[in-house]
C-alpha cells in the first residue's frame, strides 16, 4: 500500500502538467464548495452571535396595529388593550420557557429633563415595573431601586442611567437632586448601569429604532404608575420576557403573546382585530436568515458539484489514457507474478492520490477563496474543519469511483497481450 | 520430469479466419535441463514459451508442472507459479524505466509478500550475482544493454525460481554482452537451474544441452547440442545455399556481428 503511494506520487511527479490539469476540476469544485461553507458558516455565525448567542435571552413582545408596531405617540391607549397588571404577568410567569417579565412603557419628553442649566435632550422616559432592571440586566450604580411604596404612591422620584447622570449631573452626585421633566419636579433616587448591553446587528429600520435609538442619550425611568401622570396619558404596556434558554425564545415570545391577546377586546366596524401583540423573535429571525444562506449554498454547492463529476469524468479519462500507455508495465508485472488485485490496487490509489491531492490543494484554494471574498464583500469566514474532512474523503471517493473502470481494464488485462502492446 | 506438455495446440482467432499456432506439441523436460529453442520467425516459439510460463493458455492439451495439471487454473494460482516457480527474461529487458535497478529486481518480491528490509537483501545478494552490485541505484537509461539484461536476470532469479524462461535474451545485444549472459545461464545452470531458451542462433544454441526444433508450430527435431554444433559447421560452409530460408540468413547476421 504505501509502495503503491510511493509510486502514484512518482507517477503524478513525472506527469506534473497533465496530473495538475487532471487535477483542476476537483480543484475549482472543492474550492468553491469549501469558500461556499466557509462564507455561509461565518455569515451563520456572526448572525447567530449577534442575535442571539450573545443575548441575554431577552424577547420583546410589543402591541401592533396591524403589520406596524404601535408606535408611542400621543394616541390614548385604544380601547379594549389591557393594563398589564400582576395577574397578567403571573400567567406569562407560568409560561414553561419564561424566567422572568416585564412589562414597561416609554415616551418622548418634546422639552427634555432639565437639571439647572444641563439639558438633557432626547431622553426617553421608561415607566417600569419592579422587575424591569433585573431582566434588562441592570445594577445599581448609586442610591436605590423604587420600592413597592412608590409605585403605589406615584410617586415622583427618578431613576437615572449613567449616560443621562453624566450629561445632567457631570461629576455631581445625582442622588437627591431635583430635575425638571415636562414642567414637573422630580427627586432622583438612583442611577443605574447596564452589565451587559445587547446589541444585535440587524440591517433594519425598525431595529435600529429598538436598539440604537433609545440608547444613545441616555434613560430616566420613573414607577409605571408615575409615568401617565407626566406625559398626562395612558399608552399600553411593552413586555419584554426573558426566556429559559436561547432556543425558548421562540416559544416564550409566541406565548407570551398569545396571553396579552386574549386580553384584548377591541373589534374595528369590520369585525377586525387590527390590535395585537406580537413577539420580536430575533431567533427566528436569525433561522430565517440562515435559512436563507443555506438555501443559497445548497444551490451553489449542487452547481459546485458538478465541477466535482466533470473532474472526476477527466480523472477517469486519464487513467484510462495512463493505463493504455502502461499496457506493457502491466505486462511486465503480471509476469512477475503481480495478481488481478495488485494491478487494481495499484491503479485504484494512483487515481485516489490524485484526486485527494487535488482536494487538498482545492481546500487550500477554498481557504484562500474564503478569505479574498471576505476581504471584497465584508463577510466573516469560518472555516469548517468537518467541511475540509469532508471534501478531501470526499476527494478520495471520486478517485476510487471514477478510477475504478480504468483500474478493473487493467486489472483484466491479458498478460500476454499487455506484455505485446507496443 | 519438473515440465510435461501433452498435444497442446494452440490457435487464434482472426476475425472470422481461424489461425493454428501449435499443433500437437508433445514435450516433456527433466530438472536441471538447458534447453534452447529454434525455428524460423512465425513458428510459435514465444507462443509456445509463454504458455510454459503461464502467461498464455494453450487452447487444448494437458500442462503438467511439477507433476501438476495446472491446465484449469484461475489468474490467482497462475501468479502464484509467475512469481515462484517460474523467472522471465524477454529480449527487450522489459525494466520499468523510472526505478532503479534494484527497485526493478524488488517487484516479484514485492508480489511475493517479502518484507521489505529481507527485500534489499536479496536484490543485493541477486544483483551481486549478476555483477552489478555497483549499478543499484542506477536507472534503466543509465545502463548499457548488456547490463540491462544482467538487472532483468537478477529480477528473475531474485525470488529463486526452479525454472528460467529466456525469450531471445541476446537478441538485442552484441556478441560480447551476448557471452557475458551465457556465461550468467551457465552458472545458474550449474546451479541447478532448469533453462529454456529460445534464440535464432546456433552460437547461442550451442551452449544448451538440448535442442528443439519448431517448423510451423510443429515440433520437427528434438536432438542433444552436438548435432547443432556440427550443423552450425555446415551451415558455414554452405553459406550462400539456404539464402532464401530464414533461419541460416539470421545466423550469418549473428557471425557478422
Ligand atoms: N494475439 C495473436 N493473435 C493472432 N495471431 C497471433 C497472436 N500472437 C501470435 N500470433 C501468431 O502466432 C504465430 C507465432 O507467433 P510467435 O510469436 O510464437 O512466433 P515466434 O516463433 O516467436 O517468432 P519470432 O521468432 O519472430 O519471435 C505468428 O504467426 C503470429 O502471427
Ligand atoms: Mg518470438
Amino acid at each position: 500500500m504505501f509502495e503503491n503511494i510511493r509510486l502514484s506520487f512518482q507517477g503524478i511527479w513525472s506527469h506534473k502538467m497533465r496530473s495538475f490539469l487532471t487535477m483542476l476540476g476537483i480543484i475549482i469544485g472543492i474550492a468553491a464548495i469549501i469558500a461556499i461553507v466557509s462564507t455561509i458558516k461565518g455569515t451563520n455565525d456572526q448572525i447567530k452571535e449577534n442575535l442571539v448567542g450573545s443575548g441575554d435571552n431577552l424577547v420583546d413582545v410589543n402591541l401592533h396595529t396591524n403589520e406596524w408596531q404601535y408606535m408611542s405617540g400621543n394616541d390614548m391607549t385604544p380601547e379594549g388593550v389591557p393594563m398589564i397588571d400582576d395577574l397578567i404577568k403571573e400567567e406569562i410567569l407560568a409560561i414553561d420557557e419564561v424566567e422572568a417579565v416585564s412589562a414597561y412603557r416609554y415616551g418622548y419628553s418634546m422639552s427634555g429633563v432639565r437639571y439647572k442649566e444641563n439639558l438633557l435632550d432626547g431622553a426617553m422616559i421608561y415607566g417600569i415595573d419592579d422587575d424591569y432592571f433585573s431582566v434588562n440586566g441592570y445594577i445599581v450604580n448609586k442610591g436605590r431601586l423604587f420600592g413597592e411604596n412608590d409605585y403605589e404612591n406615584e410617586s415622583k422620584f427618578v431613576i437615572i442611567d449613567t449616560v443621562a447622570a453624566k450629561t445632567l449631573f457631570g461629576n455631581e452626585n445625582p442622588i437627591s437632586k431635583s430635575v425638571e421633566i415636562n414642567s414637573d419636579v422630580y427627586v432622583v433616587v438612583g442611577v443605574v448601569e447596564q452589565v451587559d448591553t445587547f446589541q444585535p446587528v440587524i440591517e433594519d429600520v425598525n431595529d435600529w429604532y429598538t436598539y440604537y435609538y433609545d440608547d444613545a442619550a441616555g434613560k430616566v425611568f420613573v414607577p409605571h404608575t408615575t409615568w401617565p401622570l407626566m406625559f398626562y396619558f395612558d399608552e399600553p404596556y411593552h413586555v419584554v420576557v426573558k426566556a429559559k434558554s436561547t432556543d425558548d425564545m421562540t416559544n416564550a415570545g409566541k406565548k407570551t403573546a398569545e396571553i396579552l391577546n386574549s386580553y384584548i377586546t377591541y373589534v374595528d366596524m369590520e369585525g377586525n382585530q387590527p390590535y395585537k401583540y406580537k413577539s420580536e423573535d430575533l431567533l427566528e429571525k436569525a433561522k430565517a436568515m440562515m435559512d436563507i444562506s443555506a438555501s443559497t449554498s445548497k444551490q451553489l454547492i449542487w452547481i459546485a458539484s458538478i465541477s466535482l463529476l466533470v473532474g472526476g469524468i477527466g480523472v477517469m479519462n486519464i487513467m484510462l489514457v495512463s493505463v493504455t500507455e502502461r499496457t506493457k508495465e502491466i505486462g511486465l508485472k503480471k509476469a512477475l507474478g503481480a495478481r488481478k488485485r495488485a494491478i487494481l490496487a495499484q491503479f485504484l490509489t494512483e487515481a485516489a492520490v490524485l484526486t485527494s491531492l487535488g482536494g487538498i490543494l482545492g481546500v487550500g484554494a477554498g481557504i484562500g477563496l474564503a478569505y479574498l471574498i471576505s476581504d471584497i464583500a465584508a463577510v466573516p469566514v469560518a472555516i469548517s474543519g468537518v467541511a475540509i474532512i469532508i471534501s478531501v474523503a470526499f476527494s478520495m471517493v471520486i478517485g476510487v469511483l471514477f478510477g475504478l473502470l480504468p483500474s478493473v481494464k487493467a486489472a483484466n488485462m491479458n498478460p500476454i497481450d499487455a506484455l505485446r502492446h507496443e | 520430469m519438473i515440465l510435461e506438455l501433452k498435444s497442446i495446440y494452440k490457435a487464434y482467432v482472426q476475425g472470422n479466419m481461424y489461425v493454428p499456432v501449435l499443433k500437437d506439441i508433445n514435450l516433456s523436460i527433466e530438472e536441471g535441463e538447458y534447453v534452447a529453442i529454434m525455428g524460423p520467425s512465425g513458428s510459435g516459439k514465444s507462443t509456445l514459451m509463454n504458455i510454459i510460463g503461464c502467461l498464455d493458455k494453450a487452447s487444448s492439451g494437458t500442462y503438467l508442472l511439477d507433476e501438476e495439471d495446472i491446465s484449469n487454473y484461475k489468474d490467482k494460482e497462475l501468479s502464484y507459479i509467475r512469481n515462484k516457480s517460474i523467472g522471465f527474461v524477454f529480449q527487450t529487458f522489459n525494466l520499468l524505466p523510472r526505478q532503479s535497478a534494484l527497485d526493478n529486481v524488488a517487484l516479484p518480491l514485492q508480489y511475493a509478500g517479502v518484507p521489505k528490509k529481507k527485500r534489499k537483501e536479496m536484490c543485493l545478494e541477486a544483483l551481486d550475482m549478476v555483477g552489478l552490485s555497483d549499478r543499484v541505484d542506477f536507472k534503466p537509461t543509465q545502463l548499457s544493454g548488456g547490463q540491462k539484461q544482467r538487472v532483468a536476470i537478477a529480477r528473475a532469479m531474485v525470488n529463486g525460481p526452479k525454472i528460467l524462461l529466456a525469450d531471445e535474451p541476446t537478441g538485442a545485444l552484441d556478441s560480447k554482452s551476448g557471452v557475458q549472459i551465457m556465461g550468467l545461464f551457465k552458472s545458474l545452470h550449474e546451479q541447478g537451474v532448469t533453462i529454456i531458451m529460445i534464440t535464432h542462433s546456433d552460437e547461442i544454441a550451442a551452449y544448451a544441452d538440448r535442442v528443439i526444433r519448431l517448423v510451423d508450430g510443429q515440433i520437427i527435431s528434438d536432438t542433444d547440442n552436438p548435432e547443432v554444433a556440427i550443423k552450425y559447421q555446415e551451415s558455414l560452409k554452405s553459406e550462400n545455399e539456404e539464402n532464401s530460408e530464414e533461419s541460416p540468413a539470421q545466423v550469418d547476421e549473428e557471425v557478422a556481428e
